[in-house]
């Protein structure tokens, strides 16, 4: 017994040198023939080892006390202290819930409205009017985000136009910018003016691949306009509102950090702090970067996880993934 | 597609009132985003008492340049844009070094660890360090107040890389075997054959990163602390969330007037910093609505 144990874990022994040495020979010779190609990675291979990678190592001063000059590792280990921090923090809660809110109306606006463009833009005859249309509605995804900022301040001042229009009807001015139950419809519109024009490239792309003999079909079994665009029209570009739909789930917790940083003040934060916010206020204002980076791995594992679940029920459901 | 659904056909009096629907709806949108730019022109040009009286939308009411002499006189405004542009040219030619080069190794279908490399690029458009880990890498470099905190962490788009991965795909093998064979290594073959055959593809990429350099601001909030160093971005949220001193913009007028001069003097720079982006935006759109479509095919 003793002797056959030792005889087979020769064999396999042997067995796998055999074959790690049958794998390392091509890579021998692919790095004899492509060393040059491999030589152009090198640097772009460097950038996401040092900037993305080392900071997802970073992470693990979420576990650790990390102190400002020392180790971008941090100290020493604190396990889950930052993290059960966070979990019986109150504000925490109350961000976690605005994130939510926040990003679940951003789907909600953000995602159809595309959609709905794209197919009225697609009825329009005159093609020098939808180039038109089109190049207006793109615009607005080519401005920085603290010029929409400023844009949307001055349009929503006491002095503003929104104003104006409440003034024109005789109500009191409202001070928007300052009042936390304006904050999300002010967030979603904002971002809607930004994004449903350049959002109706891809679907408008997507429409020009449909077969029209489909719609020859359509007419000819007796369907109307309407039930032309439900049966034809919407299933042609449902792989492409899918793909949108899942990449929009995986930037639903990260929602619109950056324009948030700049529209909120503290009397809006009931409504307006999201996690990333309340995370940068935490970590780099306030320079509790331990705990600033447990809430936001907290953060990343809740996106990813989206992401993921969104694109298996999407792979099982109607057959499109990403991957 | 759409012209073969009508051909031969009357449109219904239904499809005509949705026509019709159509058009006002269309008309709206057209509306709706080109108002804000004219109401802050508008602004940019009234008397302050007409703004705040809350009297000026599409015209402006006591027109004056009053508030552009301000603003174009003040020196930090200028440092800024200089800023701006610096910036912009420093970090779009590191991305597009890096860009092209990983994705032109990306698009050899025979390299062997080709999958591996793809996917080192892609999971991070899904998993990212996060912004403290970030903060804490970029600060313990070095990097602050240095334009590489800028160019760096940002330096691949990986939604790009992907788009010019797809266009080096496309191009015909045989172009590359006749270089080979010309005895050109990989390196004179990609600066000589394939570089020169992708000028319009590295045009659109040049534009992707210049415009997102140009307009972002987070980086520079972020890791400049000096005045001087800030783009004019960081210059324009400092002046709308009121961090600059409001009495330093306005000069030598008096302390109620600066108070009140804070909207024309915002809505001006906000028209300065936007000039750039709309002066170039008819002739980049087609550019980059070909790059996105590019990249859909295959990301």
């Amino acid at each position: 017994m003793e002797r056959y144990r030792k005889f087979s874990t020769a064999t396999v022994g042997a067995r796998m040198t055999t074959q790690t040495a049958g794998r390392r020979r091509p890579w021998r010779r692919a790095l004899r023939r492509d060393w040059q190609l491999y030589s152009l990675a090198v640097l772009p291979l460097l950038f996401f080892l040092v900037f993305r990678y080392l900071p997802m190592l970073g992470n693990v001063i979420a576990f650790r006390r990390f102190q400002p000059g020392g180790s971008i590792f941090g100290e020493y280990w604190t396990g889950l202290r930052y993290f059960r921090l966070f979990f019986t923090d109150p504000t925490f809660w109350d961000v976690f819930t605005n994130t939510l809110v926040l990003g679940a109306l951003t789907l909600l606006f953000c995602f159809p409205l595309p959609i709905v463009l794209a197919l009225l833009l697609n009825e329009v005859r005159s093609r020098v009017l939808k180039r038109f249309v089109q190049s207006v509605s793109y615009l607005p995804h080519f401005l920085s985000i603290v010029i929409v900022a400023a844009m949307v301040m001055q349009l929503v001042s006491v002095d503003g136009t929104v104003n104006q229009l409440i003034g024109a009807v005789g109500a009191e001015p409202v001070p928007f910018i300052q009042e936390a139950g304006w904050f999300r419809s002010i967030y979603v519109s904002s971002e809607v003016w930004q994004t449903v024009g350049w959002g109706t490239i891809l679907y408008l792309a997507a429409l020009t691949t449909i077969d029209g003999d489909l719609y020859e079909a359509a007419r000819i079994d007796g369907a109307n306009r309407w039930r032309q665009t439900w049966h034809v029209t919407l299933p042609g570009i449902r792989p492409t509102m899918m793909t949108l739909l899942i990449l929009n789930i995986g930037t639903f917790m990260a929602v619109g950090f950056e324009k948030i940083l700049l529209l909120y003040n503290p009397l809006t934060y009931p409504t307006a702090d999201v996690i990333s916010t309340y995370l940068y206020r935490v970590g780099i204002v306030s320079g509790n970067l331990s705990y600033g980076a447990a809430i936001g791995l907290f953060e990343a594992v809740i996106g990813l996880t989206l992401v993921l679940s969104a694109n298996a029920i999407s792979r099982r459901t109607v057959g499109t993934s990403l991957w | 597609m759409v012209t073969t659904r009508a051909r031969g056909v009357r449109p219904s009096r239904g499809y005509r009132i949705f026509q019709a629907v159509n058009a006002v709806v269309l008309t709206g949108v057209v509306v709706v985003t080109v108002y804000p730019f004219l109401t802050i022109v508008a602004r940019s040009l009234s008397d302050n008492a007409y703004i705040v009286a809350g009297k000026v939308n599409l015209v402006p009411r006591g027109f004056n340049l009053t508030a552009y002499r301000v603003v174009t006189s003040d020196p930090a405004f200028w440092t800024s844009y200089r800023n701006t542009v610096v910036y912009t040219v420093v970090a779009t030619i590191v991305s597009i070094v890096l860009t092209t080069c990983y994705a032109y190794v990306l698009s050899k279908r025979h390299l062997r660890g080709r999958t591996a490399l793809v996917g080192i690029a892609v999971f991070t458009m899904f998993f990212t360090g996060g912004l403290i880990p970030n903060y804490v890498l970029v600060t313990s470099l070095g990097l602050k107040n240095t334009v590489w905190a800028i160019a760096l962490p940002n330096a691949i788009n990986v939604f790009n890389l992907l788009v010019m991965k797809a266009f080096f795909e496309s191009l015909p093998v045989e172009l590359e075997e006749a270089a080979a064979v010309d005895g050109l290594d990989t390196y004179g073959t990609l600066l000589r054959v394939v570089l020169p055959l992708s000028k319009a593809m590295v045009a659109t990429m040049v534009l992707f990163y210049a415009v997102s350099f140009w307009n972002s601001w987070f980086a520079a909030f972020l890791y400049m602390d000096r005045q001087d160093l800030l783009p004019v971005t960081v210059y324009l949220r400092n002046l709308i969330v009121g961090a600059t001193d409001a009495t330093q913009t306005g000069g030598g007028l008096g302390a109620d007037d600066v108070v009140q001069s804070a909207a024309t003097i915002q809505s001006v720079t906000i028209v300065l910093t936007v000039l750039p982006i709309l002066a170039v935006y008819p002739f980049i759109q087609r550019y980059f609505v070909s790059g996105i479509l590019l990249g859909s095919v295959k990301g």
